[in-house]
């Protein structure tokens, strides 16, 4: 073995900005390497990739819509991940709370009233909720595995979604197309400034940041739920009630998932639509990840998320680019991302081949 | 109903939930080993379309088939690198390859999109296809389906019967403990990870070059997902993925067949079921909690490296 | 920091660097038009016959067009970042081609007034935001003819996708022909919940094969019932593009969707200024529709569908002309009338003859 592995004591700070900042530069690389071998020249690839997309505020607003749905359940989800309970259902709860929140909607087209919002966006996060309830509540009554029930329920979700969009909840005067009547003004999220539709979700999500950083680092309840990730048993003895952790994350992040649900509907489409999300739930399991389930960290990788779905909408649109080769980057950049969190657990030393082991079992270091 | 009609129906069946099949196979040996691997839909999609090129271009519809399980251990050997030799969480490493395995196949295979190809045709076996029912179902199919049979048989057997299936369950079971009893976890479960990725590469082709001869993008429609969700419904045995796999393609024949004969339900609805008994499966199996360890890998999704 | 001061700084950063210079197209600047597609280019259905009219576009106009596409663009909050991305880069002239992109479409053209702006297979309209969409239904009238001919099962299966309009008027279109041309005749139809999942398609078109069925046409956009079709030695109808090339023992002929024609059009008449919002409905007689007839059908077969062809062009038949019945036996489009465009856009009831109920 050329290479050996060490695990470290201590996560050190710099190796946790060094990670990202070594996966970017790999990405770049290799990105760079893609690009010249298609003919492309890499340097005006990545400004109209990385850079054009957000060089004016419009830009950066259009980048935070497109952030706010994916930064809402990543966040929700932070919390569930932090508590080992892999909800992996973020997609089937935003898109029960936008079916929820719309359907109350459409029922209040002619409710001028500044309750509208409101009691539609708590309908959307209630429906998110309760959908992840159904997680909890097979996970605490009959020990089934969330991973693979929030699976499954974000598939009844997607048909559930369809099966009302085309049929119940259907404009009538839409020439039978699926989709629901445009939501009165009322019980839409306000837009932030004039020209752009960049809208109050953002509070919404500035809002859930902090309740989240809050919630986890600095409350008895988050001590819980990071105690029972480590080690459920532990967290027994020390008389905590699994069960009652597993309710609260999985009622947290389902939440979460509607709000962004809701949010979606009420904000920028204003209408309920077959296509509500673009799978942002499993966009937001991959950047709960590389935000290493930290608020903050989760907003950057959000952010940087949101970034290359933009610049790939505009490679296509300036360099013909297609859309695969954008996907192509991004499934790379991801890989790097991942793999370069090697460093911050573990110390890597060169040329334990000339060294005898010291420890047992050094023979499984990576293949 | 005649008899010839459910004949048909059984025949559709088979060819339908082969796919499904072959993929779950993979994933099941990979999963006994611990290793949850989501990426299915990228290596499928991958396989579908080297499979495709590479039987236009040469004509030969094997060679087709064996590089499409090439390109899927290529993908799967990048999970077991990130996910495995990086220790980069699984759920997370395996979306990655399912955004990078639909990106490529794109890419690829963009210049072969709309061109015609004969593919594997039913091989009716002599005799054996005559018998009444079953004899359309299991003997009047293609190569790969027949492949198939024999595949599911070989990975029963090496589960069931061989010190294989034992080895595999131990890395799965308890890595620290079967580490200490000697194994390669290490090297044990990244070969089930390649394994995995050939049979969804298999799977592939199957698509590409049996089952609806041509490249298109997107082409395997979310059978990856359903076959994960086939192995939770299965409870990891792997007679029971046979059935599932089965099962799932019943459902979705049968759907079609009742609209043909007039009776309509509301597709979206019908379209939940398979899941919802996949949840009451799994409810079922997982009630008592000392038997649910006999079912599902302890150390499913969970990174191992080394005794500590 | 608050949100406007946040935006100053970025605007000054920005315009500090010099990046904000979007500039107005000049009268000399090739004609700049923009695709959103639905789909991915490589779907060989839908957005690939979108593509193909670009394609056309292109060859027509060379340097004087300048033109993009976004593919698989989301009919929710990605679309009109998509179109409005458009707008802003300088377009003049921007296609979006499906009906989801309505709302979207519709607001950004209020937005851009000076931009203009069609809208696929939708029904709002605005002084720079024109319809357009192809009447698919001459093509399956002309196709159930074909069928009525070619069957001997008397029956006739349709592999559906969603119970939208177009997809009910092109089936009440040729149960229609089959009236006429083949009485009792029947219609079978599967609805498989997908515009593409060549899988789902093929086992679509079995389970109709299996049922007796002997001539399938598909409302989906891959090939796979074709190729099903031809395995099984029954005929088909392509939809979309030429599939004749996936079953040339089963094509009779392919509703194919031929958007170049009126892409050429319109960009002419944006480049001449005298471009007019209307709604837009390109059948055979504008070449939006083209039926390429396989030899597969017989000469006077042949003869005859191309006399139903000349009709439809010319204007002296229409295949929902009445007395058109529902269901129920209701008068739905009176003797002596053809139904109205809005009549069509809005068809939400199965003709008399149709067996099975309309989804809900």
């Amino acid at each position: 073995m050329l290479l050996t592995l060490e695990p470290r004591l201590q996560q050190s700070r710099r190796h946790l900005l060094l990670s990202p900042l070594l996966a970017a530069l790999l990405t770049l690389l290799c990105g760079a390497l893609l690009f010249a071998a298609l003919g492309h020249d890499p340097l005006a690839t990545f400004h109209t990739l990385l850079i054009e997309p957000v060089q004016d505020f419009y830009g950066v607003s259009e980048l935070l819509i497109k952030a706010i749905p994916i930064l809402l359940c990543a966040l929700g989800l932070a919390v569930a991940y932090q508590a080992r309970i892999w909800n992996i259902g973020a997609e089937g709860q935003l898109l029960i709370g936008a079916l929820a929140g719309s359907a109350l909607a459409i029922n209040l087209l002619d409710w001028d009233s500044v309750l509208a919002l409101p009691a539609v966006i708590l309908t959307g996060v209630l429906a998110g909720a309760l959908w992840a309830a159904l997680a909890a509540w097979l996970r605490t009554h009959f020990n089934a595995n969330e991973i693979l029930t929030t699976i499954m329920l974000n598939y009844i979700a997607l048909n559930l979604l369809l099966y009302f969009v085309h049929g119940p909840l259907k404009d009538p005067e839409g020439f039978s197309f699926p989709q629901s009547a445009m939501f009165a003004d009322a019980s839409r999220l306000p837009t932030l400034f004039d020209d752009v539709r960049l809208h109050a979700g953002f509070y919404l999500v500035l809002l859930a940041a902090v309740a989240v950083w809050v919630l986890l680092s600095r409350s008895f309840l988050g001590f819980q739920v990071r105690v029972l990730g480590l080690d459920s048993r532990a967290a027994g003895l020390m008389g905590f009630r699994e069960k009652r952790l597993v309710w609260l994350a999985l009622l947290i992040s389902g939440g979460l998932a509607g709000l962004a649900g809701v949010s979606e509907v009420t904000g920028p489409i204003g209408q309920l639509v077959p296509q509500v999300s673009p799978g942002y739930g499993y966009a937001a399991i991959t950047v709960a990840f590389l935000g290493r389930l930290n608020p903050l960290g989760i907003i950057v990788a959000g952010l940087l998320m949101a970034l290359l779905y933009l610049g790939g909408e505009n490679a296509q649109m300036t360099l013909n680019l297609p859309q695969s080769l954008t996907e192509l980057f991004q499934g790379m950049m991801l890989f790097f991302l991942l793999a370069c969190d090697l460093l911050i657990l573990y110390r890597v030393r060169l040329g334990s081949w000339f060294r005898p082991a010291t420890r047992k079992h050094t023979e499984h270091a990576p293949a | 109903m005649d008899l010839d009609l459910i004949s048909n129906i059984l025949y559709a069946m088979v060819r339908c939930g082969t796919p499904l099949l072959l993929v779950a196979l993979g994933e099941l040996v990979c999963e006994k080993t611990g290793v949850l691997n989501l990426g299915q839909e990228g290596m499928m999609l991958f396989g579908a379309v080297i499979g495709f090129i590479v039987a236009f271009s040469t004509g030969s519809l094997w060679l087709g088939v064996l590089l499409a399980c090439l390109a899927g251990i290529l993908l799967a050997a990048l999970f077991a690198l990130v996910a495995l030799g990086c220790q980069a969480n699984q759920v997370a490493t395996g979306l990655a390859l399912t955004i990078f395995g639909i990106g490529l196949s794109a890419f690829v295979g963009s210049a072969w999109v709309g061109k015609p190809l004969t593919g594997f045709e039913p091989l009716a076996i002599p005799l054996l296809s005559d018998i009444p029912l079953i004899g359309h179902m299991l003997f009047n199919q293609d190569v790969l389906v027949y492949l198939s049979f024999a595949l599911f048989a070989l990975i029963t057997w090496a589960l069931l019967k061989s010190r294989l299936g034992l080895i595999l369950q131990a890395v799965g079971e308890n890595p620290n403990a079967a580490s200490a009893m000697g194994l390669p976890v290490m090297r044990v479960r990244t070969l089930a990870v390649l394994f995995g990725g050939a049979m969804a590469g298999m799977a592939g082709a199957y698509l590409s070059l049996a089952y609806t001869p041509m490249w298109a993008q997107n082409m395997s429609a979310g059978r990856g997902w359903i076959a994960l969700a086939l192995v939770v419904f299965a409870s990891w045995r792997v007679l029971r993925v046979l059935l599932g796999a089965y099962l799932f393609g019943l459902a979705s024949i049968l759907h079609l067949v009742a609209q043909g004969i007039g009776i309509s339900i509301p597709a979206n609805l019908l379209a939940m079921l398979p899941y919802v008994a996949t949840i009451v499966v799994l409810v079922l199996l997982s009630r008592d909690a000392v038997r649910t360890r006999l079912y599902a890998p302890v150390s499913l999704g969970q990174p191992w490296r080394g005794g500590h | 920091m608050s949100i406007p001061s946040l935006k100053r700084l970025v605007l000054g950063v920005a315009a500090a660097i010099g990046l904000t210079a979007t500039l107005g197209a000049h009268a000399a600047d090739p004609l700049k038009v923009g695709f959103v597609y639905i789909g991915p280019i490589g779907d060989h259905g839908w957005t690939y016959q979108h593509e193909q009219g670009r394609q056309a576009l292109i060859k027509q106009f060379g340097d004087k067009v300048q033109t993009s596409f976004v593919e698989n663009v989301a009919e929710g909050a990605d679309a009109e970042r998509v179109i409005r991305n458009m707008a802003k880069g300088g377009y003049d002239l921007v296609f979006t081609t499906s009906f989801g992109y309505m709302n979207p479409t519709a607001k950004v053209a209020k937005q851009f007034p000076k931009a203009t702006f069609e809208h696929a297979t939708g029904y709002k309209q605005d002084k720079n935001l024109g319809t357009y969409l192809s009447t698919s239904y001459e093509g399956r009238y002309v196709g159930g003819f074909l069928a009525a001919k070619m069957t001997k099962s008397k029956k006739i299966g349709y592999i559906a996708s969603f119970p939208i309009p177009e997809v009910i008027r092109d089936i009440n279109a040729i149960q229609l022909a089959l009236d006429k041309y083949n009485p009792g005749t029947e219609i079978k139809v599967v609805w498989v919940n997908s515009w593409f999942d060549p899988g789902k398609e093929a086992d679509a078109a079995n389970a109709l094969i299996d049922q007796g069925v002997d001539v399938v046409f598909q409302h989906t956009d891959s090939p796979a019932p074709i190729q099903t079709a031809e395995r099984r030695g029954v005929y088909a109808i392509g939809y979309a593009s030429d599939m004749a090339h996936f079953g040339p023992k089963a094509v009779l002929t392919s509703i194919v969707n031929n958007w170049g024609p009126h892409y050429i059009r319109s960009t002419q008449a944006v480049i001449d200024g005298n471009w007019k919002s209307q709604d837009y409905w390109g059948g055979l007689a504008e070449g939006t529709i083209e039926l390429p007839i396989s030899p597969l059908v017989p000469a006077e077969v042949k003869t005859e569908a191309e006399q139903i062809i000349a009709g439809i062009k010319d204007g002296s038949f229409h295949p929902f002309a009445g007395p058109i019945l529902d269901q129920k036996g209701d008068v739905r489009i009176a003797a002596g009338s053809v139904a109205s465009n809005a009549e069509l856009a809005g068809m939400n009831y199965y003709v008399k003859g149709i067996s099975a109920q309309l989804p809900q």
